[in-house]
C-alpha cells in the first residue's frame, strides 16, 4: 500500500494501491458481488453479501461473518459511477433489516491503468473517526484475540526459560 | 457527554499543547505564553483534553501542572495502524483472487 495519509482535520484517510491486472478485471473484483466476497473480509472472516445493485442509487448490503458466525451488516449506497474509472458510495453500518446507522461515511475510489497494471486510490471520508475504531472493532477482533493468545503463549514460553 | 478524542486532537491549538507538554509538565500560565491566547482560552482546552484523558492535571503547591497522558495517544496510533492493516490484508487477498482470475 502507497501514500497511506490520515487527515484528522479534513477527516480524510487516503491510500493507494498497484495491482498485477489489467484495469476492466480490478475494475470486475470492486464491482461484482461474486468476486468481492471473496477477499472484501479479512481471514478469519467472510464477506456475504446479500444483495448488490451496482448502479447509481443502487445498494449493496453485507455481512462481515464472524468465525463464530457473528453478523455485523453495512449498507453501501452508490452515489456517483463512471465506468472503469471512478465510483463513490456513502457506506454505512445497519441492523440486519437493513436499516442504516448515519451519517456513515464517503468513499471515492479512482481507478487507472498503466502498462497492464491497475492503480486504485481510495479516499474515504468520516464525519467522525471515531466510526473508523467501530469498523475495526468488528473487522479485527478477531486477529487482536489470536495477537494476545500469541503473546501469552510467548510469556509462557519465556518464563519457563528463567 | 463522552467526549470524542479525534475531536481533541482535530484543533491545531491542543496539538500544539500536547506537543509543548510531551517535554515536561506545564501550568496553564505558562502555556499561555507561549500562543497568542488568553489563560481563559488555554484553560478551556485543557479541560477537554482533561475529559479525554489525553493529559493528566496534577496539583503542586498552588499551582496545577499539567502533563502527557501517553498511553491515550498510542491508543490513537494503534486504530490507524489496524485500519491500515484490515485494508492491506483485503489487498494481499485481491492479489490471490486477481492472480486466479487471470488463470481462467
Amino acid at each position: 500500500m502507497n501514500d497511506f495519509t490520515v487527515d484528522k482535520t479534513t477527516k480524510m484517510v487516503t491510500f493507494s494501491r498497484e495491482f498485477n491486472a489489467d484495469l476492466s478485471l480490478v475494475w470486475d473484483a470492486y464491482t461484482k458481488q461474486e468476486i468481492l466476497d471473496q477477499w472484501w473480509a479479512p481471514k478469519p472472516w467472510t464477506s456475504k453479501t446479500k444483495f448488490m445493485d451496482f448502479v447509481v442509487g443502487g445498494r449493496r448490503f453485507y455481512a462481515m461473518v464472524s468465525p463464530q458466525g457473528e453478523e455485523h451488516w453495512s449498507v453501501q449506497t452508490y452515489t456517483s459511477i463512471t465506468p472503469k474509472t471512478n465510483f463513490k458510495l456513502l457506506n454505512a453500518f445497519a441492523d440486519k433489516d437493513e436499516n442504516p446507522e448515519l451519517p456513515g461515511s464517503e468513499w471515492d475510489l479512482t481507478f487507472s491503468e498503466q502498462n497492464g497494471k491497475t492503480t486504485v486510490r481510495i479516499r474515504i471520508y468520516n464525519e467522525s473517526l471515531v466510526r473508523l475504531e467501530q469498523m475495526l472493532a468488528m473487522g479485527f477482533k478477531e486477529g487482536t484475540a489470536m495477537n494476545l493468545k500469541n503473546l501469552e503463549e510467548l510469556l509462557a514460553t519465556l518464563s519457563q526459560h528463567k | 457527554m463522552r467526549r470524542d478524542i479525534f475531536q481533541a486532537i482535530a484543533d491545531p491549538t491542543r496539538r500544539a499543547i500536547l506537543t509543548l507538554i510531551a517535554w515536561q509538565a506545564m501550568t496553564p500560565n505558562a502555556l499561555a505564553d507561549h500562543f497568542n491566547t488568553t489563560r481563559q482560552s488555554v484553560s478551556k482546552h485543557l479541560r477537554i483534553l482533561t475529559e479525554c484523558q489525553l493529559v493528566k492535571p496534577q496539583q503542586q503547591g498552588r499551582e496545577i501542572y499539567y502533563s502527557l497522558e501517553a498511553e491515550k495517544l498510542k491508543e490513537v496510533d494503534q486504530w490507524v495502524d489496524q485500519f491500515r492493516k484490515v485494508w492491506e490484508t483485503r489487498f494481499n487477498q485481491l492479489d490471490d483472487v486477481l492472480s486466479t482470475l487471470k488463470k481462467q
